[in-house]
């Protein structure tokens, strides 16, 4: 064999093992999660909100719509913050404080989520419990420090696909006229969308599957929310408190809560690719 | 316009960025619930795992008796009592902590309890209340007293903070104060006693329970129809919410193990256990 062709097939195992852990950890949590879906019965897991599972219950509906509304409300929060930082950073900063603030707020993405979390115990809860009222651990506290979180991926990303313009639609839109602003709110940004919504789903992606933050500052209680004050309890965070003291059906229902999560970051990621692919 | 299409820098995995991932789940595949060495070859090690109330204790007196013993190694290890209680029926641990009684199946393992200890209700120290009944402690956790106003104090919404499902410290409270009744959903949830402990030191309207033996001055424990959780009350019997702590094997222990267990029932062992804020046994 030549070696050319050797060191092909190797890459091709190699990249064909890498795939296949991913289609493992999809058999295994299907496998383990599965007969407990079809024990408790696919409707009473998910249209339920009564999680007793040492007692049998095990509706996880509660904890789907907490998972949804906290990242609803981190994309509230981060998505206009991010995306004039972004707009700033790529089109109306000097290249020398691009050059410095980059890299600082790509900085951010290296902070653990333990710090942000306990951050936003000492800090934000209190200031919550003080001044709106509530037990401070709270749905708010959540989204707005998972709101923090993906701010570097959202700019990031942002900012190169800002920045992938060619500075030909620029330099055309101003000669036509249009002020610096004009040519970044209709020439710029419709050309970088696909890349902007791309940044934004991956941001979604991050504060969905975010556990130790939101297990430190969401509160983790079991009830539906019923306002922005009460303290949630996301499907993350509900895997990561009880997995240490599961076993048998506690444990398969564990394994199902990572199911309904995974169909959830597959339906976003289905929705990116097709986003992407629209336009 | 031409569309963009890709992100720049969209960077594919490399091969050394697959080796590292592929070396770091070794571990992870090879040892994952037990500990190093395991209960095998290493003769002189014990491994201790189970219930993240009973594990600053038995640190301590491993930390103790490794310095007696320098050629033994006791390793503690947290995970909770469920855990715990797995890991010793599987063989993965020498010996499982358990801050709850055994249930069921479980009943086959050998049992030592070590110690009693108190679970203390407690409340900020600007919290003017002292005194709780059983009674008021179910109706505030069961989510029927929800407001300061019923303790006669100014009208706060009560936080009450409960564990997760599972912990011995939740199951032995669900076992002493609830009864039949389900906690309330609406109450929030931490996963250790720390934790618990940090919420409350932080939230004047926090009521929970934590082990007794870890109350400090940053927050009040209330005393139960009278009697104050100190190490006293929970020996005579007069306070209520206690429990025992448990260390269990499968077999007999031997050995090292056997070393361990005796060193932790002898008078030092039980002494060291007294300091920390438990109850002995003996």
């Amino acid at each position: 064999m030549q070696p050319g062709k050797f060191i092909e097939r190797v890459l091709f195992l190699l990249a064909l093992s890498s795939i296949s852990s991913l289609a493992l950890i999809t058999i295994f949590i299907f496998l383990e999660g599965g007969p407990l879906i079809y024990f408790a019965g696919l409707k009473n897991f998910l249209a339920s909100s009564h999680w007793a599972p040492t007692k049998g219950h095990f509706g996880i509906l509660a904890m789907i719509v907490s998972s949804l509304l906290v990242t609803l409300g981190a994309m509230v929060i981060g998505i206009p913050l991010g995306l004039s930082c972004a707009i700033v950073l790529a089109e109306f900063s000097p290249t020398r404080l691009k050059l410095v603030l980059k890299p600082t707020l790509e900085l951010l993405a290296g902070i653990p989520s333990v710090v942000y979390g306990f951050l936003g115990v000492v800090w934000l809860v209190p200031l919550i419990r003080d001044y709106l009222g509530g037990p401070g651990l709270s749905l708010l506290a959540a989204a707005i420090i998972l709101g923090i979180m993906i701010l570097p991926t959202i700019i990031s990303i942002s900012i190169d696909a800002l920045s992938a313009v060619p500075a030909l639609y620029r330099d055309g839109s101003i000669a036509l006229g249009a002020t610096q602003w004009q040519t970044v709110r209709r020439v710029v940004l419709p050309a970088a969308s696909s890349g902007i919504m791309t940044a934004i789903i991956l941001g979604m992606g991050r504060a969905v599957g975010e556990t130790m933050a939101v297990i430190m500052v969401a509160g983790n209680a079991l009830k539906l929310p019923a306002s922005i004050l009460d303290p949630v309890r996301t499907l993350t965070s509900n895997i990561a408190l009880e997995l240490g003291y599961a076993a048998g059906r506690h444990r398969e229902a564990l394994f199902a809560t990572g199911i309904v999560l995974f169909v959830i970051i597959m339906i976003l990621n289905l929705c990116a690719t097709l986003v992407t692919r629209r336009r | 316009m031409t569309p963009y299409r890709e992100p720049p820098d969209s960077r594919p995995a490399s091969l050394p960025h697959l080796l590292v991932v592929c070396l770091l789940s070794l571990p992870l595949l090879t040892g994952a619930w037990g500990c190093k060495g395991g209960p095998g070859p290493a003769a002189h090690a014990v491994c201790i795992a189970g219930s993240t109330s009973v594990q600053p204790f038995a640190e301590k007196l491993a930390e103790i008796f490794m310095h007696q013993h320098p050629e033994m190694r006791v390793d503690v290890q947290g995970g909770g009592s469920s855990a715990g209680i797995h890991a010793a029926t599987q063989g993965a641990a020498n010996l499982g902590a358990s801050s709850r009684e055994l249930l069921g199946p479980e009943k086959q393992l050998i049992e030592v309890p070590i110690a009693y200890d108190g679970i203390a209700v407690i409340v900020h120290p600007a919290n003017p209340l002292n005194d709780l009944s059983v009674a008021q402690l179910k109706e505030i956790f069961m989510g029927k007293l929800t407001n300061w106003r019923d303790f006669g104090l100014p009208p706060r919404e009560i936080d009450a903070i409960n564990r997760e499902e599972g912990s011995g410290t939740r199951e032995a409270f669900e076992d002493l104060v609830m009864g039949k009744a389900e906690v309330s959903p609406a109450s929030m949830v931490q996963d250790s006693n720390g934790a618990v402990r940090e919420i409350v030191a932080g939230d004047p309207n926090a009521i929970a329970y934590i082990s007794a033996g870890l109350v400090d001055h940053r927050v009040k424990a209330l005393t139960i129809e009278g009697v104050a959780p100190t190490p006293e009350n929970v020996k005579n019997h007069t306070y209520k919410l206690r429990r025992r702590f448990l260390l269990v094997s499968r077999e007999a222990p031997t050995g090292s193990c056997q070393q361990f267990v005796d060193f932790v029932l002898s008078p030092p062992g039980q002494q060291i256990l007294e300091k920390e804020g438990l109850v002995g046994v003996q």
